[in-house]
Parts: C-alpha cells; sequence; structure tokens
C-alpha cells in the first residue's frame, strides 16, 4: 500500500472529473446529432468513473459530491463554464482532455498513488482528446458560421487555460513542461482547424489558480444546486 | 495466509467466477472478457475475488460483483468479497480469441490487438479549406497503420466511421460500405 493520499490532489482531479462529467450530462436532450448525444454521454461517464475512484481517495465519494459547499470544490474553473453552443463545448474538451492526457500519461509512468488510475483513464482520455480534436478541426475548417463560433469559444475560454498548469500540492509534476507541451499540442489543432491561436491573457490576477483555492465562478453554484439538490432534499434516498 | 499459487479449489473457483456471463454483452463470460484477475481463498468458506474494470466508469462492474456472488455463494461460500483492481489497466487486448470469435458472431467487431492502444487515426472528409484529408497519412505514421476493421457480418474491410462512441463507452459506430450493415465496434484500449 502506498503510505498517504495526498488529499488536496485526490480532490483537485477528481472534482475536474466530476464537474466535467456533470456539465457533458446537461447535452443529454440537447445534443445537435443522436450520435453526439451518445459521446457526450460517453465521455460523461468515464468522467464519473475517474471522479468516483479519485474522490474515494480522498473519503467518501457521496458526501464529497454532494454534501460540500461551493467554496470546497477544488475543480478548474474552466470545467465549471456552462456548455454554451456545441463549439464552446468543444474547445473546452480541446483544452481540457489534452491536459488531462499529458498529466495522466506523467502520472501513469511515475509510482505514485495516482499512477494505477492515470494508466486506466490515460486510455479512455486518449478517445476524449481525439474527439475533440476531430470536432475541432470539422468545425473550424468547417463554415463561416462554425468557423466563427469556434474562434470566439477559443477566445472566451482562453482566460481559464494558465490555472491548469499551476502547482497541485501531492502532484509532482513538471508544470512548464507541462503547459509548453499543451501550448504546442493545442496550437497545432486550431493552426489545422484554420483557426487563429488567442493572443490573450490566459488567467488574470482574479482567476488564475482560483478554482483549486474554491473561488468559482459564478454559473458553477447553479450547477451545483441541481446537481446536489436530490440528495439534499432526499437523504439517503436510492434507486 | 499467504499463499503463491492457486489450490484447487482456488482454480476450481476461479472458473466458476470465469464463467459469469458479461451483464452486457452475455455471449461472452468474465473469463473470455479478460476481467477476473484472481480469487483467493480466506479460511474454509471466504473468498475474494480480484475484479478489474474495463472502463473507469464502467456501470457493468456492480452487475458483475453481483453475479460473481451468486455463483460462488451457490458453490458454498459464505462470504465473497469483489475488490475492484485497477493496476495493471485491462487491454481490450486480454479479451481472448474465443472471446473474439464470439463478438464477430454476435455483430460485433472485434477489437484489433495493438501494442500501442488509444483512439485510431481517421481521415477527414472534404473540408472548407481542403478537398481531401491529410490527417490521417500524418497520424498513421505516429501510431503505426492499423489494420482495418472488417464488418462482422459480410467481412468486408472496407468500412467506415460513424460515431467513435456507440451504445456503450466501449464501442464505436461503424457501416460496412459493401453490405451497408451498421455494426459497432468493440474500440482498442
Amino acid at each position: 500500500m502506498t503510505a498517504t493520499v495526498p488529499t488536496t490532489a485526490a480532490l483537485a482531479l477528481g472534482d475536474d472529473a466530476l464537474v466535467l462529467s456533470h456539465r457533458l450530462g446537461e447535452w443529454a436532450g440537447h445534443a445537435p446529432v443522436l450520435e453526439e448525444e451518445v459521446a457526450l454521454a460517453n465521455i460523461a461517464l468515464d468522467l464519473l468513473g475517474q471522479a468516483r475512484a479519485l474522490l474515494s481517495m480522498a473519503g467518501d465519494e457521496d458526501e464529497l459530491a454532494y454534501l460540500r459547499e461551493e467554496r470546497a470544490f477544488r475543480n478548474l474553473q474552466l470545467v465549471e463554464q456552462p456548455n454554451g453552443d456545441f463549439a464552446h463545448t468543444i474547445v473546452r474538451q480541446l483544452y481540457f482532455s489534452v491536459h488531462q492526457h499529458l498529466l495522466y500519461t506523467e502520472l501513469a509512468a511515475g509510482d505514485g498513488p495516482f499512477a494505477p488510475l492515470a494508466a486506466k483513464a490515460v486510455k479512455e482520455v486518449a478517445y476524449h482528446r481525439d474527439h475533440a480534436e476531430q470536432w475541432t478541426l470539422r468545425l473550424g475548417d468547417g463554415t463561416e458560421v462554425s468557423h466563427d463560433r469556434m474562434t470566439r469559444a477559443c477566445d472566451a475560454l482562453w482566460r481559464f487555460t494558465g490555472e491548469m498548469f499551476q502547482p497541485v500540492a501531492g502532484l509532482d509534476t513538471d508544470g512548464a513542461a507541462m503547459e509548453a507541451a499543451w501550448l504546442e499540442s493545442v496550437g497545432d489543432v486550431l493552426r489545422r482547424a484554420t483557426l487563429t491561436v488567442p493572443e490573450g491573457p490566459r488567467g488574470g490576477a482574479w482567476s488564475a489558480g482560483a478554482g483549486r483555492q474554491g473561488l468559482h465562478t459564478e454559473p458553477f453554484g447553479r450547477m451545483l444546486a441541481e446537481m446536489q439538490h436530490l440528495h439534499r432534499s432526499h437523504p439517503g434516498a436510492s434507486w | 495466509m499467504v499463499t503463491t499459487t492457486a489450490t484447487p479449489l482456488e482454480a476450481e473457483l476461479l472458473s466458476l467466477a470465469g464463467s459469469v456471463p458479461d451483464p452486457e454483452l452475455p455471449v461472452l463470460t468474465l473469463r473470455e472478457l479478460g476481467v477476473v484477475r484472481a480469487v483467493h481463498l480466506r479460511g474454509t468458506d471466504a473468498v475474494e475475488v480480484d475484479l478489474t474494470p474495463t472502463y473507469t466508469g464502467c456501470p457493468a462492474i456492480e452487475a458483475m460483483s453481483v453475479d460473481i456472488e451468486r455463483v460462488l455463494r451457490g458453490h458454498g461460500m459464505r462470504r465473497v468479497t469483489v475488490r475492484t483492481v485497477l493496476a495493471p489497466a485491462w487491454s481490450t487486448d486480454d479479451i481472448t480469441d474465443e472471446g473474439r470469435r464470439k463478438l464477430r458472431e454476435f455483430g460485433i467487431a472485434p477489437p484489433r490487438v495493438r501494442r500501442d492502444p488509444g483512439p485510431v487515426p481517421l481521415a477527414l472528409g472534404p473540408s472548407r479549406t481542403r478537398a481531401t484529408a491529410s490527417e490521417a497519412s500524418e497520424m498513421s505514421e505516429i501510431s503505426g497503420a492499423p489494420e482495418p476493421v472488417r464488418c462482422p457480418h459480410c467481412g468486408s474491410a472496407d468500412t467506415e466511421l460513424l460515431s467513435r462512441f456507440s451504445s456503450t463507452a466501449c464501442k464505436a459506430l461503424r457501416r460496412c460500405l459493401v453490405c451497408r450493415e451498421p455494426f459497432d465496434h468493440f474500440k482498442e484500449l
């Protein structure tokens, strides 16, 4: 057995997976085509599986998911951003899945407490990344409308991407190297998709690392209210 | 109690646990799927089973655990504990040859055996600025050109991807361009 589980890191990674899973689940019944509805739900399910494993390392998964207040969540602000239009969701997927793929690849190669899960999940995340990259190419290099929407989404979410590379207590990863690899990969996909790599700041003074410290953006509270409402209204309810 | 090799009873219980059908693909047994890792006797009538999930979030794992418990209790075990183990990570290469044959007969193209699991690169259709996509040739250099996915109905290698994610996370939806039948493909993981 590994001696101690770094709770801070388990919560950070677990909350990223949980919150993004919930956001993707919101597409059920609303996706542009049936195949995509199924795809987003499947990606959400993969993330939920990761979240369960990670949160269970930090405590009771249900209590952590359903009974924590907003300020106790440690997820990135990127993953809590509302779905927006389909382009917005795809860009959020691109930014996050490339990051998660790089992170899990590094964790899987080590011998820390996250290595077994990372080794398993990195293979799933490779499909999430592929899904996001293929849609980015398709939409960026699609019609005028899809190109414009993708451009707007890339710009709007860009400022949340710096937070992904802030150090997390308990994760022995090289943030600077990962950020360079991320910029190269995402830049390459965007350029191939005829999109412009945004130039704006990646996390201002108010937002850099704030999700990891428990500061969240306004839409997150409403998402949590919906996610936790059933459990809080009917404690211990089961199907 | 520390044992390094399985006792005859453990081997028998492992075989029983492995004979449980997969809840989603009942043509396959858990042994053919490669998800039952080990069985450890604890005393005379208590047993621990190591089960590994196909996907981290696979909801079938709970049904599998219940089914294994039922079968082993029926074989005289008083206490059955099913543990979920993640390492080493399950791969579609763990599906036996018999399992692959059954998948094909069931109408699901089996996963191809690969040394480097992960997404298989695919070509995009024409786009706004490109008459034909060159992504496939670029990417196949990275991962090595994989063998084609064959139609489980007519055997043709001429098939196209409809969706990367199908009825479950582990499958993709494809269509045969020869017999025109759509079919599920068990993705390489």
